[in-house]
């Protein structure tokens, strides 16, 4: 597979790199506010983003390289079973609609910039405000460094990078010279930076897809014999064209519980965040399904991955490799440019979303309150780096599948922040301690239930489904922890009602929800931007 | 799940407001009723019915979604308008 360095299509990747190299550093001088040094600024982009490029970072978000990577990767493994990241993305943006207007009103009122600033405010709590926080910090770090596994198939199916016998450094140069990229104009440019480049990966994109929709199939004879001979392969291997009747809860539960927490992952509400109103979030989730559609379209890959007949042990060289054999080089140049690119952009948002949480609610409440907002943004930016070099470290020292495994349990933990984060911005009737404790046996129990969860291949962490209690059926692992989750919140929060057990200070007031920009209190600070709405 | 409202007066659930939830609800039923779905046959240019019936919702979720959009904003209009009409 790595015979020799595919000249042509490295040249494209690495233009198209330069490229967006350069733009991520122009990117801080790009809608720049008086006032830069500020939280605000860095880390939500002055929050001042109108819908369309709000469109482009949530979708360079939510849609990641892993996903583009991981998704025809499963198709090309199991089949339909696969298929349920396009319910999950349809599932997400209702969820969206409902929810975060909401979070988005509360924060701009009261400068909240993470969930946890939120859940501290709302429910007068640092208990239950650190868990959401690390919660948050553990979920977000492995998915960092699946990004970087996402880069590093192309790379090694370029022919650069690969080669076992080469010197580690030599081997893992390109993926440090990437990420000591990214991690300089993450660092320099804060937010923008992502949001500029988004627009370069999002084109590359549609654009790949496209091509590849069209031309892969007519390559190789037509859907019909492409899901035939799939059929075929699939049927050696166990897996089908469908879902089945045993497959049918998992199939749903994984959409649902995956929906969930897509939009609880803190780079999404830093992403809903830096919007300019209400307004253009709602109005963003009725374009953003534009990416589903093309997520399905991808998912097919997989299938034409099979069909064309390519064998590879490792599932996530399928595309890049499908690519490489159909295309021509530099087109092929093209698409793993757009898959790299893919990767930097959640990257980037990502080790931005952690660091605001670790130091509003970690630096800040525990140890400097009286932090100024310019020492807040110095430790944001020194945390990006920290944050990203830690995934670096996980990538090249740890196995390939540890960081799988930590990004299935940072799914199933994700969720269960969820009681405290939504509960809190449509009821005060949750008692704090209550949702502290159902948040512990949320994750006590997924992470258990997810260690022991094994295959032929796999003693541990061998899948996110489990046999759900009482109903019997084969289910996500997350989805199953929520509703505990939950159930142990209302009996708990019963329980200490009765107790009257003391409540945390609000600070927030009804108002707050429903505030929109342009009313009272909502904080001006935002310079109106030119050519954008 | 529609928020109460703030504005005081005026009944919570109004039939906009259950017309907006149905939109937003209706999605959850068509995807997670995995079984309404789960067939090869029929194909369309080749491609089983489980994946181009799923891929046929993006937009029909999409258009759901810009209605209810588009129902709210009207109610938020109509709401205000009567509390100005209040006012004067």
């Amino acid at each position: 597979m790595n015979d020799g360095v595919n000249g042509v299509a490295l040249a494209v990747f690495t233009f198209f790199f330069l490229l967006v190299t350069v733009m991520g550093f122009m990117a801080a001088r790009w809608r720049r506010a008086a006032e830069a040094d500020n939280l605000d600024e860095w880390g939500l982009g002055g929050r001042s983003f109108g819908t369309w490029v709000t469109w482009f970072l949530l979708g360079g978000d939510l849609y990641t390289a892993y996903t583009f990577v991981a998704v025809p990767a499963a198709i090309y493994a199991g089949g339909a079973a696969g298929f349920f990241a396009v319910p999950y993305t349809i599932l997400v943006y209702p969820l969206i609609f409902t929810f975060l207007p909401r979070l988005w009103s509360v924060s701009h009122r009261r400068g909240y910039v993470t969930t946890s600033d939120f859940v501290k405010g709302r429910f007068g709590s640092r208990g239950l405000s650190l868990a959401v926080a690390l919660t948050g910090l553990l979920a977000t770090m492995p998915y960092i460094a699946l990004q970087l596994v996402g880069i590093q198939a192309v790379l090694s199916v370029m022919g650069i990078g690969g080669g076992e016998s080469t010197h580690w450094f030599i081997k893992d140069l390109p993926l440090l010279i990437a990420f000591g990229v990214l991690a300089a104009y993450t660092y320099s440019s804060g937010l923008r930076a992502p949001a500029l480049i988004a627009f370069v990966k999002d084109a590359l994109i549609y654009l790949v897809i496209a091509v590849a929709i069209v031309y892969i199939p007519i390559e190789l004879g037509g859907f019909d014999e492409i899901f035939s001979s799939a059929e075929e392969r699939l049927s050696e291997t166990g897996g089908s064209l469908v879902a089945g009747p045993e497959g049918q809860w998992a199939y749903a539960t994984l959409a649902l519980g995956s929906a969930l927490a897509l939009f609880m992952y803190p780079h999404s509400i830093t992403a809903t965040l830096s919007s300019r109103s209400r307004e253009v979030i709602r109005r963003n989730t009725t374009i953003l399904p534009m990416y589903s559609l093309m997520l399905g379209l991808l998912a097919l890959l997989g299938f034409m991955g099979i069909a064309a007949g390519i064998e590879v042990d490792n599932g996530q060289l399928v595309v890049p490799q499908l690519f490489e054999n159909m295309f021509p080089d530099w087109f092929a140049g093209v698409a793993f440019a757009a898959i790299g690119i893919g990767a930097l952009v959640p990257a980037a948002i990502m080790s931005i979303a952690a660091a605001n949480l670790f130091t509003r609610n970690i630096y800040r409440d525990f140890f400097r309150p009286d932090a100024t907002p310019a020492q807040e943004t110095k430790v944001s930016k020194i945390t990006s780096l920290l944050v990203k070099v830690g995934a670096l470290a996980f990538v090249l020292t740890l196995d390939k599948t540890t960081a799988i495994n930590f990004q299935l349990l940072g799914g199933i933990w994700i969720v269960q922040t969820m009681p405290a984060l939504v509960g809190g911005l449509f009821t005060r009737w949750f008692h704090r301690w209550a949702l502290l404790g159902g948040w512990a046996v949320g994750m006590v129990y997924g992470t258990v239930a997810a260690y022991n969860v094994s295959s032929p291949t796999q003693e541990h962490f061998a899948g996110s489904n489990d046999t759900i209690p009482l109903i019997g059926e084969i289910g996500y692992i997350g989805l199953t922890a929520f509703v505990l989750n939950a159930l142990v919140t209302v009996g708990l929060t019963l329980v200490l009602r009765a107790l009257k057990a003391p409540d945390g200070k609000d600070e927030t007031e009804p108002g707050d929800y429903t505030a929109d920009a342009g009313d009272p209190q909502v904080r001006e600070e935002l310079p109106a931007p030119a050519g954008d709405r | 799940m529609s928020p109460p409202s703030s504005s005081g007066g005026g009944p919570t659930v109004t039939p906009n407001r259950v017309l907006i939830a149905l939109c937003l609800v209706v999605p959850f039923v068509a995807m997670l009723w995995v079984g309404s779905y789960d067939s090869v046959e029929p194909t369309l240019i080749g491609v089983p019915f489980f994946y181009w019936y799923q891929m046929l919702w993006v937009p029909l979720s999409t258009a759901l979604t810009a209605v209810a959009y588009v129902l709210l904003r009207r109610e938020k209009a109509a709401r205000k308008r009567q509390e100005e009409g209040e006012v004067q």
